[in-house]
């Protein structure tokens, strides 16, 4: 034991990254670690390509006139930013790269419930991509990332088929996630992680998996209805049958509403855990925020008929499903309480992810509040489809989202990658996402209030202003990506390594190495206090004698 | 992985009963989405029933109970064989654990087969949604009468007043959701030939028969749908 | 908890008897008038067959807590996607409408 104990401890551990290298260890591993990192560069590369058609919309915006796209080009771009930023970004972001990576790590566990199904996920997902960029390739698709029919199924002459099968296949990949967090949240803790002990990251994924079980499946049968009546022409929508258009928008949101939370609880499980870092307090009013995730999941599917206040839908369903709206703002106003009352008489550090997480509660809540505007009916008629619409999911998806997202990129980065991020350079580029995020979006706040509707190619003289003021905060928030990508990359090779707790924090996560074995721990954990004893010195849960067996 | 019948734990588990519980909570989860997933068709139906219920009665009579109740026995009773070969490997007995599941295969097939007789005729009546769909209520009611058929106050009042095109939504969802059964069917025969193939080899016992439990799930669910499709398709407004 | 339960073949044979007979009844009882009631005894003799099917074939009586919960959860979500939307359709014409301004004041209500 002692002899083989100092062999190990002279050379160099070897952790998830090193332990193989072929390719084949990454393409077919079933290491949760191994496939968030597939994740992580897949998304990546969506990424690039959603906000590169954004780039270029933005740029024709810039002028009144149609200069630099036709307007069919124009309409194939936002629906292609839509559906690539929606269905292979923002849905898988943080469950699939962060969760993947922390769910089992942040509960004692070696892998996920079904490690092989994980992996599956991650080919069902890249299978979808391609499928819906072939679409996109082969000459694209223009009917909005939200499909609505009777454009989509009976008039659309582009690729609909393809980018709904895209869509479609993408849906199990995060079924499969799902299924495999609750089931690993539910069986596999280790000895003494109560649920009352469990950091808030894994209320919020838990949370959120509930929407994608009980949610997706109901958009992919719907994409499957619009599959039905393009292929065979069985008429489910069509007018002409007696169908109703308005009954494919209740069954896409049915799913597409709850789906924004899908995209934002994990972010606020995010920011859960670096306020409670970086303000070195426990977690103000836990129970309260673990149990607002699940109010959230909940109610969010009562919510989906003000996406549809003028259509069809009958005013007293309207009238409900506004009241029900508002409920959805208490949940997520306790949340922030809480994160607020957690830095109050915290030792606050301005660290990067911290910047994110100050840019989340503020960017977050302008986005929440203007989403009450809009779930008013009244404020609604004259804001529907608007580009108030746009700037609102805007400030939710990217400054609720992407900043989560980009929060927990910096904080778990060192345990991801083993490597610290130049921290001057991480500061400057959080700023600049920061302002050329309100520069691109806020001035389309005022451009909707105005009546400029969304998803129109020209457009009267008199928005040129603000759509410049759009297009020019959008080319700063692109240096900030930029910046971003360039010293992450940097640091991959030539960061300072990171030692096992950078930031002092508290978890299970944190006990073990930077980057972590393949088995996270080399032996079981045993947890005896909550993930947020900030106040109480830091203990250590792994067996010590028992490292490097 | 391991082959062996018995002691097969995955490596990230730490009991036989961890990894039972969670293969059968994870199956559960995944019939939840299932359930949905249907629930969208249901909702569609649901919707057009209640906006035109007349054409829901044309369209129901123009199914075959017999066809439709003979099915139902058929998977019934494949929920049965189904349930006696997980019951067959829980007590250890492997010869009976394949031949219950060879018995639900067949129980299977034969409701497919039924499926394709009846989606034949559907199509040789001009039955199938899209250009060549073709339905007469007025004719359909007189060859009712000349069945000998009693037909009643309300049954012609819907048979008077119901609009072809909305007997064509009737039968697109007929279609849509009948369909997606099928495709679960054939998914599930599938799932059995695997069963097959790997209880022939040994892999399941009383302590190791996680696979056979959770596809009895699946199993069991698809025979779920059909118990409210039959109904739904082909009894509503009988009377 | 849900340890291995194995139950006797003569339940599983008494199940599926009862299942046929309601398949019976259920054909049966669709050839009566019982005007609106007909499609809530043909949804509620379909919901006793599923739940035969789920509490014995499947074992969920014997299954753990969560179990039954996620099972649960899944019927009630089914019934809130359509119970929402019908809610929609079934109310859309109680609002009663404006008649244009003309209308309303040449000729007079006629009611």
């Amino acid at each position: 034991m002692s002899e083989t104990a100092t062999i190990a401890a002279t050379a160099e551990p070897k952790n998830y990254l090193t332990n193989r290298h072929t390719i084949q260890s990454w393409l077919f591993t079933v290491d949760h670690k191994r496939i968030a990192i597939l994740y992580l560069i897949s998304l990546t590369v969506f990424f690039l390509l959603g906000g590169a058609a954004a780039a270029l919309f933005r740029l024709d915006l810039m002028t009144p006139q149609a200069d630099l796209l036709q307007s069919e080009t124009y309409n194939k771009l936002f629906t292609m930013h839509g559906i690539v930023m929606i269905f292979f970004f923002l849905v898988p972001s943080i469950p699939a790269v962060m969760g993947n990576f922390l769910v089992p790590v942040m509960i004692g566990a070696k892998d996920v419930a079904f490690p092989r199904l994980n992996l599956l996920s991650w080919y069902v997902f890249m299978a979808g991509g391609l499928i819906a960029l072939g679409a996109i390739i082969s000459g694209g698709v223009d009917t909005g990332w939200t499909f609505y029919t009777p454009y989509s199924s009976m008039y659309a002459n582009s690729h609909v088929i393809l980018a709904v099968a895209g869509a479609f296949i993408a849906g199990f990949s995060s079924i499969m996630t799902a299924l495999n967090f609750i089931v690993t949240i539910q069986k596999m803790r280790a000895p003494g992680l109560t649920w009352f002990r469990l950091p808030l990251f894994i209320w919020a994924m838990y949370a959120t998996s509930l929407v994608v079980i009980l949610g997706t499946p109901v958009v992919a049968i719907t994409l499957v209805m619009i599959f039905i009546e393009r292929f065979f022409q069985f008429g489910l929508f069509d007018p002409a049958l007696g169908g109703d258009p308005v009954l494919f928008q209740h069954l896409f949101w049915f799913y597409s509403h709850p789906a924004v939370y899908i995209m934002i609880l994990p972010s606020m499980g995010v920011i859960s855990e670096i306020v409670s870092c970086f303000s070195r307090r426990r977690l103000y009013g836990y129970t309260f925020v673990a149990f607002s995730s699940l109010a959230i999941a909940v109610i969010g599917f009562f919510v989906w008929g003000h996406h549809m206040f003028v259509s069809s839908q009958s005013a007293y369903a309207g009238l409900i499903f506004s009241f029900l709206t508002f409920f959805v703002a208490i949940p997520t106003a306790i949340k922030i309480l809480n994160w607020i009352m957690t830095m109050y008489k915290g030792s606050i550090s301005f660290d990067t992810p911290m910047l994110y997480a100050y840019g989340f509660l503020g960017l977050f809540t302008i986005g929440g509040l203007t989403g009450l505007f809009l779930s008013t009916m009244a404020t609604d008629i004259h804001l529907h489809d608007t580009y108030f619409v746009v700037a609102h999911f805007h400030y939710v998806m990217v400054g609720g989202g992407v900043m989560g997202f980009l929060g927990a990129l910096h904080f778990w980065w060192p345990k991801m990658t083993g490597r610290m991020y130049p921290e001057g350079w991480a500061k400057f580029a959080a700023i600049v996402i920061f302002i050329g995020f309100n520069l691109t979006f806020f001035p389309q706040f005022q451009l909707g209030y105005h009546g400029m509707p969304r998803r129109y190619h020209t457009y009267a003289e008199e928005f040129q202003i603000l759509h410049v003021m759009s297009t020019a905060g959008a080319s700063v928030l692109g240096a900030g990506y930029l910046i971003m990508a360039a010293y992450l990359g940097w640091s991959l090779f030539k960061g300072k390594r990171a030692s096992a707790n950078p930031w002092d924090a508290r978890g299970l996560e944190w006990e073990t190495t930077s980057p972590p074995p393949t088995e996270n721990f080399l032996s079981t954990p045993t947890v005896t206090q909550e993930a947020y004893a900030y106040d109480k010195p830091s203990v250590t849960h792994v067996p010590p004698e028992e490292k490097r067996v | 992985m391991s082959s062996h019948a018995h002691a097969h734990v995955a490596h990230h588990f730490e009991s036989a009963e961890q990894q039972r519980q969670s293969a059968q909570l994870g199956m559960w989860i995944f019939l939840v989405t299932e359930v949905m997933f249907f629930g969208g068709l249901f909702a569609a139906y649901v919707v057009y029933r209640s906006l035109y219920p007349e054409a829901w009665v044309v369209g129901s009579h123009l199914l075959s109970i017999g066809l439709g109740g003979f099915n139902t026995a058929v998977l019934l009773a494949s929920s049965l064989t189904m349930a006696l070969a997980v019951h067959a490997a829980q007590t250890d007995k492997r010869n009976a654990t394949a031949m219950w599941i060879v018995l639900t295969m067949v129980l299977g097939f034969v409701f497919l087969g039924v499926k394709v007789v009846e989606y034949a005729g559907k199509f040789e009546h001009h039955l199938v949604p899209g250009a060549h769909f073709h339905v007469d209520p007025m004719a359909e009611l007189a060859k009712l009468e000349a069945a000998g058929v009693h037909v009643g106050q309300h049954l012609r009042h819907a048979f008077e007043t119901a609009n072809p095109s909305h007997v064509q939504l009737f039968y697109s969802l007929y279609f849509a959701m009948t369909g997606m059964h099928a495709v679960h069917m054939i998914i599930g025969a599938g799932l059995m030939i695997w069963l097959l193939a790997n209880t022939l080899k040994g892999r399941y016992s009383s302590a190791y028969y996680n696979p056979v439990e959770v596809t009895g799930l699946y199993w069991h669910f698809v025979d779920i749908v059909w118990i409210f499709l039959f109904p739904m398709l082909y009894l509503i407004g009988r009377h | 908890m849900s340890e291995h339960h194995v139950m006797p073949i003569r339940v599983y044979l008494t199940i599926i008897a009862i299942l046929m007979a309601l398949t019976v009844a259920t054909v049966w009882v669709a050839f009566l008038d019982f005007g609106y009631l007909n499609t809530v005894i043909a949804v509620g003799i379909a919901v006793i067959k599923a739940l035969l099917v789920v509490m014995y074939f499947m074992h969920l009586k014997y299954a753990a807590p969560i179990t039954r919960l996620f099972a649960g959860a899944g019927a009630v979500f089914f019934v809130i996607l359509i119970a929402i939307t019908l809610s929609d359709y079934r109310s859309r014409d109680w609002f009663p409408f404006p008649e244009p301004w003309e209308q309303a004041h040449e000729a007079p209500a006629s009611h």
